[in-house]
């Protein structure tokens, strides 16, 4: 064996109390960090997953500029088809056509404008977690004509209940007056404020019907096998699409580019604490090499005389730095991945989270993500911490000089 | 040729304000394969005078001359090249790493001289062998006595066929019985492979194997003197 490696790796055995200490800071942080990251990995997911499954779906194809502008003539026409037809394609699990407007929406005693969106009811289902929320009466079936489900505060505000009837009134996509009366046949009760106050949905043939839009809708919403393949995905739709008709398909983060952003701010301030504990632990190493440089002094010296070159006394003390390193890496990530397959196996929770969940509609439990990235982004940091504090008692190193070193007490 | 050729050597050390005079126009040679004894009291410039001869330090001004080489105008790494593979060192203690063996110790060095794995081993069995330590190659320095762990050292400075060894107190912390063998060993090899060496030494039990005794004092040389054995 190379007698430099032999050397490294026996000097970091001469103090083993003081190695297997600097090593168990590592340990320690390294699992922590694996553990964090595959937490933090896995809500984003989770968080990602929910938002988009509330609503807006994966990917969704819309006229060009509708997005901005959500003008009632910025149609894709013969919406329902292209919704049956993109549903065929790979990855898309589900797909639904949706059409929407603003009405002034009445009941017998008050008024209030609303936007109303026309669903097929029984795609919307798949797409989109509202109908899993009504708390009285019934979603929207097939079959279903003028009828029409409200937010619960929305349902409040305008004082109906399930088999009351609600006037809408608009205009049409050829900009006539368009009204309509529809019954309540449900409430849904999401929790969230926001949906409870908007949520207004009626079958969209009677929509499309009621507003003069023939078989034209504003958007198809996609629900994809893994919300990760959205970006891949959208040439592959924008390529199926009909030509002429200025549609384009949008991935999940140019329809909600908030959450991306909200993500990455969550990002920058975690990794600002594990900056923090990576600080420590290059520290802690910062400090033992530089003791361990220091009570060899003389030895170095020695070395030194007979020949030695500084810089592979340098090596020496980063190649002790390395093993010290991959040691901490190794137990680190053994350690972590075991606390992470536990939590994937089981869920995470903490005291409070499952009834704070409940209450925003999402899941009790949250599951970390398990993969290279989740299991070794936070070790390899730590390890090249080390390495980077191990540098300044190997280059202290260069600079010792054989007769000065050997009369070092 | 001389192995070694010092002249006009000088060298002063600054501890603060004070001037401490190392060598003071020291003017020597050593013929290859002689035994030269350094002597004279503690502070006298024995160790650095050594330090100049061996390219472990360099004077303020005079001229070294190792074989065929100039060394005292030499850079850093040129001089770590020069101690490699020209000279082995001996010193008073702590000359061993002591992590490694004894064999792996002497290993050690012919690694940094590029030597090849199994040739290394080899030489290194035999060189211990040759100096009567065949048994203990795989104990540390800590398993073993001083008397053997300057062995050891010995058959490290050895292993690298160097042409001149020098070596720096290197009975002080022995017992008379370790001392002797160390000596014996020092005038085997210097007979059998005509190495030169030097040593530095205020040991009275050990001068006398030596053939030449140079005297320092104050950083001069005081005098100069060959046994009658030298002349034979
Ligand atoms: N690096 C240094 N800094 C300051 N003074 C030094 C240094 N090295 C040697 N000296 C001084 O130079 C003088 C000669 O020292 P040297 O070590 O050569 O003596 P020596 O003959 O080897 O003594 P000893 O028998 O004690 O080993 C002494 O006065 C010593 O204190
Ligand atoms: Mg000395």
């Amino acid at each position: 064996m190379n007698i430099t490696g032999l050397l490294a790796w026996r000097n970091l055995w001469r103090h083993s109390r003081r190695t297997w200490l600097t090593v168990g800071a590592m340990v320690f942080c390294n699992t922590l960090l694996v553990f964090l990251i595959a937490i933090q990995l896995g809500s984003y997911r989770m968080m990602i997953d929910n938002t988009l499954s509330a609503f807006t779906g994966h990917l969704q194809v819309q006229h060009l500029g509708y997005l901005e502008e959500q003008k009632m003539r910025q149609t894709v026409p013969e919406a329902a088809a292209l919704a049956s037809r993109l549903a065929e394609e790979p990855h898309v699990e589900a797909t639904a056509a949706r059409a929407v407007t603003f009405a002034l929406a009445s009941s017998e005693q008050r008024s209030f404008g609303i936007q109303l969106t026309g669903v097929q009811p029984a795609l919307e289902t798949q797409v989109s977690s509202y109908p899993g929320l009504v708390s009285r009466g019934r979603y929207l079936q097939q079959g279903d004509d003028a009828a029409i489900v409200l937010g619960s505060i929305l349902a409040r505000n305008l004082k109906v209940a399930p088999g009351d009837e609600v006037t809408l009134l608009g205009s049409g996509y050829d900009g006539s007056v368009a009204a309509g009366v529809a019954t309540v046949v449900g409430i849904i009760d999401s929790g969230l404020a926001e949906v409870d106050r908007g949520v207004a949905q009626a079958p969209l043939a009677w929509f499309q019907q009621v507003f003069a839009l023939g078989d034209r809708a504003h958007s198809v919403v996609l629900r994809l096998d893994d919300v990760n393949r959205a970006p891949m995905l959208v040439p592959q739709i924008q390529a199926s699409l009909p030509v002429g008709e200025s549609l384009v398909a949008l991935d999940w983060d140019q329809l909600q580019p908030g959450l991306r952003e909200a993500i990455r701010s969550d990002m920058v301030s975690a990794w600002f604490m594990y900056g923090v504990l990576i600080v420590l632990v290059a520290l802690s190493v910062l400090n033992t090499q530089l003791m361990s440089v220091l009570e060899r002094t003389r030895e170095f010296g020695v070395m030194l005389a007979l020949g030695l070159r500084p810089q592979r006394l340098g090596r020496l003390v980063l190649l002790e730095t390395i093993f010290l390193g991959l040691i901490g890496l190794l137990l680190g990530v053994a350690l972590g991945a075991l606390v992470v397959l536990y939590f994937d196996a089981y869920g995470f929770s903490y005291p409070g989270m499952a009834e704070a969940a409940a209450r925003f509609n999402l899941p009790p439990r949250i599951y970390p993500q398990v993969s290279l990235l989740s299991l070794f982004l936070g070790p390899l940091t730590v390890f090249l911490g080390a390495l980077l504090a191990a540098v300044y008692p190997a280059l202290r190193l260069l600079r010792l000089q054989p007769v000065a070193a050997m009369r070092a007490v | 040729m001389s192995a070694i050729h010092c002249r006009d050597l000088c060298k002063t050390f600054h501890q603060g304000e004070e001037e401490i005079t190392g060598l003071d126009h020291v003017s020597l040679d050593i013929e290859a394969g002689s035994f030269v004894a350094l002597v004279g009291p503690s502070g006298s410039g024995k160790t650095t005078l050594l330090n100049a001869m061996g390219g472990l330090d360099r004077p303020d001004s005079g001229e070294i001359v190792l074989g065929d080489t100039r060394i005292d105008t030499l850079d850093q790494g040129e001089l770590a090249d020069l101690r490699l593979n020209r000279i082995g060192f001996v010193f008073q203690s702590y000359n061993l790493v002591p992590v490694l063996s004894a064999r792996e110790n002497v290993e050690f060095v012919m690694q940094l001289q590029g030597v090849g794995a199994q040739e290394r081993a080899a030489r290194a069995e035999a060189v211990l062998a040759e100096i009567g330590l065949e048994g203990l190659s795989g104990r540390r320095p800590a398993e073993l006595s001083g008397g053997q762990q300057q062995r050891v050292a010995v058959a490290r400075a050895i292993a690298s066929e160097p042409q001149l060894i020098l070596a720096d107190e290197p009975t002080a912390n022995l017992d008379s019985h370790s001392a002797t063998q160390l000596m014996e060993l020092f005038v085997h090899l210097n007979r059998e492979h005509k190495v030169t060496f030097v040593m530095a030494t205020h040991d009275t039990r050990v001068m006398r194997y030596a053939r030449r005794v140079v005297s320092l004092q104050d950083g001069r040389i005081e005098s100069d003197q060959r046994t009658p054995e030298a002349v034979e």
